[in-house]
């Protein structure tokens, strides 16, 4: 790991810039969804867990790494099944509604 | 087999990137979330090429009962509830990082390969997912209330965060120098000790202040996630993990600062607990309060040409959203202009109050934020004020004296009249005098908002 590590934190730094230019421009209307979006974006620690399940021997690790999944996948689906429902509420005035 | 790895996390950081871009309009944004989406499907799927040795049995049925479980309660969640889910599922986030540091650390424990900057990757991780883990359950728990919102507080609680983190802080440099399988009972009382001290934190922070907690939480899920990526050498999760750091601490920042009180403050001091009898001494000021009817405010509005509704969490409690639309149509109809002038901290998350009032298919482009209505107001004939209250109390711009005092307010009192629909005259969340309602512009229509709003609409017909 010590050897990649300066690399790591150059990625990790210029990412770190990345996403505070992106994200200071979302305006606070979407706020909401941003951060139910970004929730999701997190749950990217499944490949971690699945990476892990592989490599792990013993029922203590597999336990581990099959709880890990567990909560992965439902925080990336649960995250991204919100922020659809959430950013499909969100409609223009244009958008002719249904007469009620 | 680690090209196709490497090159399918590439697109997943770019697919991720582009995703978040097209958050910035709520045009984009829905497609924003799946250009994100497919990234993530990208992801797993190189993922499960590159690494299949493992039970299927056991991974697959973790995959499906974590989508459905995710899935069903995405879809049935209220929006007044999507703080809580929010905070739920950045739990689950925070704690399966911690839980794969924890798989991890203990792998190379067995096999003796621990390096000590794995150690100390892996270490910190697993404080800082097990903080976001506990931390956002107790904060889901008390927006679902479950347990009681106010904050709880016992006395030398600083003193013992303080004492537990020196004593988390011990055993992992313990850990880093020494570990080994040996150590197993250390790391297991580690990863107790961690977890405890997320509940301790959020446990003095009351509900006014869970847009702040929520975001912060969500900053440390990303932070976590970016350490497990340095741990496991894995790019996209510390780019991911970066991303979503750098999105929870503006948005802590924002709403720290939309609170008028510094980070450090809401953390380390529970809310309520401002000094009494600083506020509201000059405030009160002997000011008449004039109550309104419902005829008068029809008329008023119905003769009126532009008209601004602000919104607070009192809205939301009072179930009135689709009373507020009804009423915005009706006025719309008489060639009213309708906007809505939206404080950040409106709402138990960021940006809370937008989701409410686009559920109630109030359409986005009516909902403005603080900065863009503020110079709308002096040309404003009537501003609605409903069930909000400190972010209207101008005593926030002049009286240096108010605990206020400094705080972003939307600057009702600069329109020619307003219009506040109360329950009665109590004061506001923090117990603070609202100068606005002695203000002679200023007529207040008591009662029930979603009762009150009921009648306005109807009184319109007759106007």
């Amino acid at each position: 790991m010590a050897h990649n590590l300066l690399t790591e934190v150059y990625i990790f730094v210029l990412a770190v810039f990345v996403g505070f230019q992106l994200i200071s421009k979302v305006p606070s209307v979407l706020h909401t969804p941003l951060m139910s979006a970004t929730n999701a974006i997190h749950g990217i620690i499944l490949v971690g867990a699945i990476a892990l399940a592989a490599t792990v021997h013993g029922a203590l690790d597999v336990g581990i790494s099959v709880a890990a999944v567990f909560l992965a996948t439902l925080n990336v689906v649960g995250g991204y099944v919100v922020t659809d429902r959430i950013l499909g509420m969100f409609k223009k005035k244009s958008a002719e509604r249904p007469t009620e | 087999m680690d090209m196709l790895l490497q090159v399918g996390y590439l697109i997943t950081a770019i697919l991720f990137i582009l995703g978040v871009m097209r958050l910035r309009s709520p045009a984009t944004a829905k497609s924003g979330n799946l250009v994100a989406a497919s990234g993530m499907a990208v992801a797993f799927i190189v993922t499960l090429i590159r690494y299949h040795s493992f039970s299927w049995l056991w991974i697959g049925l973790a995959l499906v009962l974590g989508a459905v479980a995710g899935g069903y309660a995405a879809r049935k969640v209220r929006m007044t509830a999507m703080p809580q889910m929010v905070a739920l599922f950045n739990g689950m986030g925070g704690g399966a990082a911690a839980l794969v540091s924890i798989g991890e650390l203990h792998s190379e424990w067995i096999h003796g390969v621990s390096s000590a900057a794995a150690s100390i990757t892996a270490l910190l991780t697993v404080l800082i997912g097990s903080i976001s883990f506990t931390g956002s359950l107790l904060a889901f728990s008390k927006l679902q209330e479950w347990v009681r919102g106010r904050p709880i507080t016992f006395p030398g609680q600083k003193i013992v965060n303080a004492v537990l983190l020196v004593i988390v802080l011990i055993f992992g440099v313990d850990m880093i120098v020494s570990g080994g399988i040996h150590a197993l009972p250390l790391l297991a009382l580690y990863i107790l000790l961690s977890a405890l001290t997320g509940l301790l934190l959020v446990l003095p922070i009351g509900g006014a202040d869970m847009p702040v907690v929520i975001s912060l939480l969500n900053a440390l899920t990303g932070l976590a996630a970016a350490a497990t990526g340095f741990l496991l050498s894995n790019n996209v999760l510390i780019i991911a993990g970066a991303l979503v750091g750098a999105s929870g601490t503006i948005l802590t920042q924002q709403m720290s600062r939309a609170m008028n009180r510094p980070i450090h403050n809401i953390v380390f001091g529970a809310f309520g607990q401002i000094a009494p009898g600083a506020a509201g001494v000059e405030a009160g000021g002997g000011g008449v309060v004039q109550s309104a009817t419902v005829d008068d405010v029809a008329t008023m509005l119905a003769y009126s040409r532009s008209v601004v509704i602000v919104p607070g969490y009192g809205l939301a409690v009072a179930r009135a959203q689709q009373e507020v639309r009804q009423l915005t149509e009706k006025l719309s109809e008489r060639g009213v202009t309708v906007r809505f002038g939206i404080h950040p901290v409106a709402g138990r998350m960021p940006g809370h109050m937008n989701v409410l009032l686009a559920e109630a298919e109030v359409p986005y482009d009516q909902l403005y934020e603080m900065d863009a209505i503020n110079p709308q107001f002096p040309q404003t004939d009537v501003v609605l004020v409903i069930g909000a209250n400190d972010v209207t109390n101008p005593a926030a711009r002049n009286q240096p004296s108010s605990p206020l005092y400094g705080m972003p307010i939307l600057n009702v009192d600069q329109a020619k009249r307003v219009v506040v629909l109360k329950r009665g005259m109590s004061p506001g969340f923090a117990g603070i005098d609202n100068p606005l309602y002695t203000n002679p512009k200023t007529s207040m229509l008591f009662g029930d908002a979603k009762a009150s709003l009921d009648h306005v609409i109807r009184a319109l017909d007759e106007v």
